[in-house]
């Protein structure tokens, strides 16, 4: 057995190595021609076989979308996107009509690529501990995996694509409910050019036995991704779901624009853990994806509760604040989030939480580290409705800088309405010193693997929330993406 | 004998500003050396830039530790020869456990070496081995490096690393500060249990009181960044009772 208690082991493998996702994949890939107007939207739809409602929303949502600016109040450089430079599809299954059927179906390209990724797609291969499988590769579900197995307990885990047309009513009940398409620019684009990402339901007093995931790639060139996944846990139930993503290492910008809904039904609890490692863009800021993504939970049941942990490491720009609507009486939010920029790297990202219920109560605890010239934003909320009697949050803001061009910043915004809340605010600002680091080196731990220790130590609070193997990759990351960080 | 570390003609100092003005000592396989002297006399210097940290710079000399170049190896280096430092003012590392940090610090040894990481149940054995001689209870392990720990904890920490590492050459800078005595005894008797003829130890101390328990074969007076002294451990003793001045007086006399 492998001991993972010492972050190190790992951080020694990789010590020689920098964005190791960053290849391509040789795939036969259908891509729909550049540009965005109602017929790119109308051939999304009719590519994937959707019916007319599906239809519906998505053009009021590009018309809607089409009437809307790009937000500019984050602390961010975005250079200017040309959304019609953009290919909005692109399918590597595209030689079989109805996509794979089963294993031996699918292109041993697209199999060998999530095998480099070390996301195994057989069952038999599974990750220890159990762990179903979405793998969504640019705009389409290539496999889900123990969707059987999961099918025995009534638990439904598939591709959106798929939802849509198996399981309308749910699909059509709870789309869109959390996440207007007219939230925000990137949800409005989102709801008009969604392709595949996750659908899950759990039923009423179903524990889910075992670790749902997505992980997203992005493989084909001049292409986006904007996936769409909703979950709902009906009463009583209980799911973790893990989302991770990479890209090819390329000199264009590529635009993620991702909406996750999630509904939260009585004493149901979800904890949706993400490991983001989009490829950050070279040392001098060229490339990279541009990670633009709206997560929010509607913890609508009593005595609900919605985690977010997040680890962020990779995307040249990432904005994106994963929020908790706290409806329910004595519902929970939890924000958990690493957010680490290098180089030219740019992040601004936090949370919402929003009391609406009695008796609510969210923690936020955010570990900013910013190395190289980057700049490294939290951005908060935390709102306190009327009705919200004993609402209680807490918020802790850690920033840690290496080196002196980097940026770290912090948003607090508060808006309490009710005066029986209590609502508490803690940042602080560090560096890693000198002498840590010559302690570790007498010690014999050379610069970039004492670093790596000190950084995983500092984010220990937030990793720790992570299921094990997500712990274990995230731990690797956060050291390979501060290699030449020191000199 | 063997010779451990020899320094020759060793200047250094810190922004600019020299401090060691000359340094010469030779360190036997086996033997233990204490370096006393006033406040600012530069021990702590010396120290440091024998251990490499990059504050301090050379600006000439020379320093063979085991036959090689010291000066030439980067810090982590230094330590993977078996030279090991128990620090004044031990660090805290927060959110790094004393398992994950001491491990790790282990296996960079064992890979500079070509060795094998150890095996988690060998480690395990060896902590049990190392903790028992400087009484840190088991619990100790999985806290953060030196976070909280009380001052007595930090030194035993020091020592119980030092044991860990198996260094061929150990200084202890100002291991006795902040000490009381049944700590101070402890400690010593941890560096006196790891003792043998293979290994050497520098005890950097501004008072004699840890020398009643590590018991020194030379004792040097560091002065205004010379080693203005050599003799016996009978040194150490005088300097307690007479305190530093004669021998400064003695030595300024000499230069004339």
């Amino acid at each position: 057995m492998k001991d993972y208690s010492s972050g190190n082991d790992l951080v020694r493998e990789i010590s020689a190595e920098k964005y190791k996702y960053g290849f391509t994949t040789d795939v036969h890939t259908e891509i729909i021609d550049r540009g965005l107007t109602e017929d790119t939207v109308k051939l999304i739809s009719e590519r994937k076989g959707e019916p007319d409602w599906m239809l519906d929303f998505r053009l009021k949502a590009f018309r809607h979308w089409l009437t809307m600016e790009m937000p500019d109040w984050a602390h961010l450089e975005i250079p200017e996107i040309d959304y019609q430079n953009i290919s909005y599809y692109a399918d590597p299954t595209a030689r079989k009509k109805e996509g794979p059927k089963s294993i031996d179906e699918i292109d041993p390209q697209v199999m060998k690529t999530f095998d480099k990724l070390g996301i195994p797609l057989e069952e038999r291969l599974a990750l220890s501990g159990g762990v179903a499988v979405d793998a969504v590769m640019d705009s389409v579900s290539v496999k889900t995996t123990f969707k059987q197995t999961l099918a025995g307990k009534g638990i439904i885990f598939c591709s959106m694509g798929e939802a849509v047309r198996n399981h309308p009513d749910l699909v059509r009940q709870y789309l869109g409910s959390v996440v207007n398409y007219r939230d925000n620019f990137f949800a409005a684009l989102n709801s008009a050019v969604f392709s595949d990402g996750s659908f899950v339901y759990i039923p009423k007093g179903v524990r889910c036995p075992m670790e749902l995931s997505t992980y997203f790639r992005i493989n084909a060139a001049g292409t986006g991704q904007f996936e769409r996944t909703l979950i709902v846990a009906d009463d009583d139930s209980y799911v973790s779901y893990l989302e991770g993503c990479t890209a090819p290492m390329r000199d264009e910008n590529q635009l993620h624009a991702a909406i996750v809904e999630i509904v939260v039904l009585d004493r149901a609890e979800v904890k949706y853990s993400t490991v983001q490692n989009w490829y950050p863009g070279d040392e001098n800021g060229r490339g990279g994806v541009y990670n633009f993504v709206t997560k929010r939970g509607l913890v609508k049941g009593v005595d609900a509760k919605l985690s977010w942990t997040q680890v962020e490491t990779g995307s040249a720009i990432t904005w994106k604040y994963p929020s908790c609507v706290l409806q329910g009486d004595g519902s929970q939010g939890e924000f958990y989030s690493v957010a680490l920029t290098n180089n030219r790297q740019q992040a601004d990202t936090g949370t919402k939480m929003i009391h609406l219920g009695r008796n609510t109560r969210s923690t936020v605890i955010s570990k900013g580290i910013s190395a190289g010239h980057s700049q490294n934003s939290y951005r908060g909320l935390i709102k306190v409705g009327e009705h919200a009697d004993g609402a209680r949050n807490y918020s802790q803001c850690d920033s840690l800088l290496l080196g002196d061009r980097c940026g770290a910043h912090t948003f607090p915004y508060m808006d309490v309405k009710n005066e029986t809340a209590i609502v508490e605010h803690e940042a602080t600002t560090s560096k890693i010193s000198e002498d840590q680091l010559f302690y570790c080196n007498q010690r014999g731990i050379p610069m970039e693997q004492a670093i790596g220790l000190i950084v995983n130590g500092y984010a220990k609070e937030v990793l720790n929330k992570l299921p094990m193997e997500f712990a274990v990759e995230a731990q690797r990351l956060l050291a390979v993406s501060l290699e030449n960080t020191v000199g | 004998m063997i010779m451990m570390l020899k320094i020759e003609n060793l200047h250094a100092g810190i922004d600019g500003k020299e401090i060691l003005k000359g340094i010469d000592l030779e360190v036997n396989a086996g033997e233990v050396h204490a370096i006393m002297g006033p406040n600012g006399s530069g021990k702590s210097t010396m120290s440091n830039v024998l251990v490499g940290h990059p504050a301090y710079s050379v600006t000439e000399g020379k320093v063979t530790f085991k036959g090689k170049d010291l000066l030439a190896m980067s810090a982590e280096e230094r330590s993977h020869e078996g030279l090991f430092m128990s620090f004044q003012y031990p660090v805290e590392i927060p959110g790094v456990s004393m398992t994950n940090f001491m491990r790790t610090a282990i296996n960079e040894k064992r890979k500079a070496l070509g060795k094998t990481p150890l095996s988690p149940a060998d480690f395990l054995k060896m902590v049990r081995e190392k903790r028992d001689l400087v009484k840190l209870d088991a619990k100790f392990m999985n806290r953060s490096v030196n976070e909280g720990f009380s001052g007595g904890e930090k030194k035993r920490n020091e020592i119980f690393q030092m044991a860990m590492l198996e260094p061929s050459l150990s200084i202890l800078d100002e291991t006795d500060s902040g000490l009381d005595i049944d700590a101070l005894r402890i400690v010593a008797d941890g560096v006196n249990r790891l003792k043998n003829a293979d290994t050497s130890v520098i005890v950097i101390t501004h008072y004699q009181r840890l020398l009643d328990y590590i018991k020194p074969d030379v004792v040097h007076v560091l002065y205004h960044g010379r080693i203005i002294k050599t003799a016996g451990p009978e040194l150490a003793l005088e300097l307690e009772e007479r305190g530093y001045d004669w021998v400064i007086r003695e030595f300024e006399d000499s230069v004339g």
